[in-house]
């Protein structure tokens, strides 16, 4: 039986994209013949001779670049080398890939590849989650698959899509998530998807927190409750029916991001959730991010950080009692 | 005219003195290297360890001359230049090993690492940011009235591709501060070959565009280090504005520990670019009498003695405990209260 990583899926919808579509380039740095700092476009340089380039440590030019070449109708793929250095391209991203179609009417149809999220060790600069930054901004859309399957279709997705996509791929589950084989079927970027069925309460979460939120659903099993897990998939546009449906069910809401708390997506669910279905909440919603401050060094820091299959079964039983 | 000649250093005679302290905060610096590399493969340290070794030289040569006072951005690959500016081994281990006790308190890692308040400043990953970090540190300096002074801080051939290196360089020359930049052109950034990072004959020539001056200097040749270093640091005390000095050099390890630098070419190894710097000093102070064998014998002795004895008390030292831990990331503190 083979197996195929997360880190495969995204190279290997890369390389469907490429021979596929010849309007598809990637462009990042180290992405060529070394294949990118984590891999993620390796051999893709040699089989797609002159489409795979290596560009230099310039993350504002390299969006530029890509805007330009997206509005004279290429498919630009720009990898970021960590999600944290894009910010040094922000100013391209938001202001100027973010406003084309509404301004001027032609689409600016490019994906920028985020590596993010924390891995131990990995500190301030090399950890962050930047969904929200992204998502506030009107004109972009923003993927945040959490399993091989949605890795590989919804890259794929996102590069057929006629507007910029902030793809945030998670480091962590990189190496650590796979799957027996690439999917044959897609469910749409903008759906939601129950994961795991429930009906004492909804965690509604995405990307690595799925998996800590599937294991904290699991643990709570042993307890007799039923824990629903939603996995928003994407964070821009934002399922809000399949949450909505999924609290009528359950009454009770959590919400589970890695991301720095203030403002963010689980705010967002929260206010949609308050605003559009407050009788629907048996107990007010609750909401679990990292802590606010920058992500810390050391393991032990980092471990009390964001949240955890632990700390999101503590915060479950605290709303259950709610 | 802002346009400065670009210089190349001249041969005056070298001070034996200074050459052999150089010398031997460069051994410090790859001996405790070696021992961070061992660390991480006996998973002491986690995440990234980014080594200097073969950039010992140039480093050591802007850190030993710059004085108390002055402002230091060391990058990625400045360990000697940080011991030669007046770190200690201390600090390098605790950090490494996320001591609660060192400077980072375990909040920031490896080579993220600094203490401000004298001048030793902290970098960010992002590339280029420092270079006007120490031009605000400057222009503080010059707003107090206090003259003499110099900052610092460097680079290397891919971070000079940065939008923040440009304006960093284009707003220190028009302020013409005191700022040495040093960019450490080891012809690679990760994997990625100078010919794809820049289409310039040399980096030294955007001097002459930002209408600061430039100095060339070999960067794995400890004595030609020194004298340009004096030089560039010297015109910038006197004011002078902005030098910019580029070297040229290999690294001689892989970008991080990770990394077998596999796309490095055998001829460029085979080269002068090659050549490491410490055997090169190393035969340039034996050969002009400055030391014995086996004077630098027992220096190694010393030096490998101490850095056993600091990593011993480094590791019993307390990690940073997540209960004890502040997670108020300001300094007006009483305004805020931790929120989860
Ligand atoms: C703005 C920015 N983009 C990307 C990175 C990721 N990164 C870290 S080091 C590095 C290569 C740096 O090369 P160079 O400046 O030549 O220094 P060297 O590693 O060769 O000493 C890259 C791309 C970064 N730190 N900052
Ligand atoms: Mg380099």
């Amino acid at each position: 039986m083979t197996s195929i990583t997360y880190l495969e899926a995204i190279r290997a919808a890369q390389a469907r994209a490429l021979e596929e579509d010849s309007r598809v380039f990637i462009y990042g740095q180290d992405v060529g013949s070394f294949g990118g700092a984590f891999k993620a476009t390796k051999n893709l340089a040699k089989e797609f001779p002159g489409r795979v380039m290596d560009s230099p440590i310039s993350e504002d030019a390299m969006i530029g670049m890509a805007i330009g070449a997206a509005i004279e109708g290429m498919r630009p793929i720009i990898e970021m080398q960590f999600a944290d250095f894009s910010t040094c391209g922000l100013n391209q991203i938001v202001n100027h890939a973010a406003t084309l179609f509404y301004r001027t009417e032609v689409p600016c149809p490019l994906v920028v590849r985020l590596p993010c999220g924390g891995t131990s060790g990995g500190g301030p600069f090399h950890s962050q989650s930047l969904e929200a930054i992204y998502a506030h901004f009107p004109g972009l859309v923003v993927m945040t698959p959490g399993t091989v399957e949605d890795a590989y279709t919804m890259l794929l997705e996102a590069i057929n899509i006629d507007d910029p996509v902030i793809f945030c791929e998670h480091k962590f589950l990189y190496y650590h998530l796979k799957a027996e084989a690439l999917p044959t079927m897609a469910l749409p970027s903008n759906k939601a998807r129950v994961t795991r069925p429930g009906r004492d309460a909804t965690v509604v979460t995405y990307s690595a927190m799925l998996h800590e939120s599937l294991a904290a659903a699991a643990e709570l099993a042993h307890d007799g409750y039923e824990i629903e897990v939603v996995d928003l998939r994407s964070v821009k546009p934002l399922d809000t029916d399949t949450i909505l449906a999924s609290v009528a069910r359950t009454g009770r809401l959590l919400v589970v991001s890695e991301a720095f708390p203030w403002g963010g997506v689980t705010a967002e669910v929260i206010a949609r959730v308050t605003a559009e279905g407050f009788g629907l909440l048996d107990a007010p919603p609750q909401r679990l991010n990292a802590r606010d401050t920058p992500v810390p060094y050391h393991p032990a820091l980092w471990g009390t950080h964001r949240p955890t299959a632990s700390t999101i079964a503590s915060a479950l039983h605290r709303l259950l009692k709610l | 005219m802002n346009c400065k000649s670009i210089t190349t250093g001249s041969t005056h005679e070298l001070d034996g003195t200074l050459f052999c302290q150089a010398y031997r905060y460069m051994l410090t610096a790859r001996l405790l290297e070696e021992k961070l590399a061992a660390l991480k493969r006996s998973g002491k340290i986690v995440g990234g360890v980014f080594l200097g070794r073969g950039q010992e030289a140039l480093s050591v040569a802007l850190g030993i001359h710059l004085r108390k006072g002055d402002v230091y951005a060391p990058l990625i690959r400045d360990q000697a230049g940080r011991l030669a500016f007046g770190e200690g081994m201390l600090d390098a281990l605790r950090t490494y090993l996320g001591s609660a006790l060192g400077s980072m308190r375990g909040r920031d890692g490896n080579i993220h690492r600094g203490r401000p308040r004298e001048g030793y400043f902290a970098m960010i990953s992002h590339l280029g940011a420092m270079v006007s970090a120490v031009s605000g540190a400057l222009i503080a300096r010059r707003f107090r009235g206090e003259t003499g002074i110099v900052g610092a801080t460097c680079i290397g051939d891919g971070g000079t591709s940065t939008g923040s290196f440009h304006e960093g360089l284009n707003l220190a020359a028009i302020e013409k501060l005191p700022l040495v930049v040093v960019v450490a052109n080891n012809q690679y950034a990760y994997s990625t070959p100078n010919s794809r990072q820049f289409a310039c004959d040399n980096l030294v020539d955007r001097a002459i565009g930002y209408g600061i001056t430039g100095h060339r200097v070999i960067g794995n040749d400890l004595a030609n280090c020194l004298e340009v270093l004096q030089k560039a640091v010297a015109a910038a005390r006197a004011g002078a504005g902005p030098q910019l000095v580029v070297a040229d050099l290999l690294r001689l390890i892989g970008h991080a520990d990770h990394d077998d630098a596999s796309y490095i070419t055998e001829a460029q190894k085979q080269s002068p670019l090659g050549r490491d710097c410490m055997i090169v000093a190393q035969q340039f102070l034996l050969e002009k009498n400055w030391m014995s064998q086996a004077e630098l014998d027992s220096w190694q002795k010393e030096i490998e003695v101490e850095i056993e004895a600091t990593t011993t008390r480094v590791l019993r030292e307390p990690a940073p405990d997540p209960q004890e831990e502040s997670w108020i990331p300001f300094a007006t503190s009483h305004l805020h209260s931790e929120s989860l």
